[in-house]
């Protein structure tokens, strides 16, 4: 499975890093603990998460995440969303919680 | 080969940027890439705590044939008590630091659990030295 097949499975906005579309997904991790996802995330995984500042694209493209989910219509800050073009890594967006989401991603990555 | 990079204390948009730069020395050098993660994660860690903690401070890295040298050293507030920093959870990160998701207090830990060594001296009001090893032969 892409992050492309993500996106229109789970109709998720585009903000940026359409380079990585692409990417595969392995797996996904939830947290807004930046140090957490440092030492647990796996690559490959889609990290889902509340905390729009730059930081979380450097984080991403370190752990080599496949792509990262903003909850509940949270919008990326500026800079955050030119890193996410920069290092090729999508940048995507949700209304949902970040339990719901994460739950629909669970049913989709097991489904295959 | 040694490369050298200053933190900036308290600027969190470069926070990761040195870490960065190493990864790609590292993956140009077909360093394998279990040991390249290993070693970001345990860089990483030690850049931001110059940037969360500390004033200024400079990362020194060699890379050996068998293994890699890493060494922080900030002029900074320093640690009174490593013992009780190393544990996870302790944190003295400030409220506007913490609600940016840093400040876990899982940061030492994982250098602890990503380095083959780990040593941190600090004199408080001077600033602290993080040197850490990891080996690529394995010799974990
Ligand atoms: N370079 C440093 N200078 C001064 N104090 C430090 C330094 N590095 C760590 N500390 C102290 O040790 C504590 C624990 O560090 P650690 O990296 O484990 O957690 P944190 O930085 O608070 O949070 P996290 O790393 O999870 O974002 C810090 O809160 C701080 O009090
Ligand atoms: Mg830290």
């Amino acid at each position: 499975m892409t992050v492309n097949d993500i996106v229109h499975k789970l109709g998720l906005t585009v903000f940026g890093g359409e380079k990585g579309l692409d990417r595969e997904i392995t797996g996904g991790y939830v947290s807004d603990l930046l140090s957490d996802v440092m030492g647990n995330a796996s690559e490959g995984d889609v990290w889902i998460t509340l905390q729009t500042h730059k930081n979380v694209m450097a984080v991403a493209s370190l752990k080599e995440v496949a792509a990262v989910i903003l909850v509940k219509g949270l919008k990326p800050d500026d800079d955050t969303l030119a890193q996410s073009n920069e290092e090729g890594i999508p940048l995507l967006g949700t209304e949902l919680e970040a339990f719901d989401v994460a739950g629909k991603l669970y049913a989709l990555i097991k489904s295959k | 080969m040694k490369f050298k990079y200053e933190i900036e204390g308290g600027n969190f948009s470069k926070a990761g940027n040195a870490s960065s730069e190493v990864k790609k020395i590292l993956k140009q050098l077909n360093v394998p890439p279990p040991i390249i993660k290993r070693l970001v994660v345990a860089l990483y860690e030690g850049e931001v705590n110059v940037v969360a903690h500390a004033w200024n401070g400079c990362i020194y890295v060699e890379i050996e044939p068998e293994r890699i040298d890493v060494k922080i050293e900030d002029k900074g507030p320093g640690i009174p008590d490593i013992e009780q920093a190393m544990q996870e959870g302790f944190s003295t990160a400030s409220q506007a630091v913490r609600e940016m998701g840093f400040g876990a207090g899982m940061g030492l830990p994982n250098m602890k659990k990503n380095a083959d060594q780990l040593n941190i001296s600090s004199k408080v009001g001077k600033g602290t030295i993080v040197e850490l090893v990891i080996f690529l032969n394995g010799k974990r």
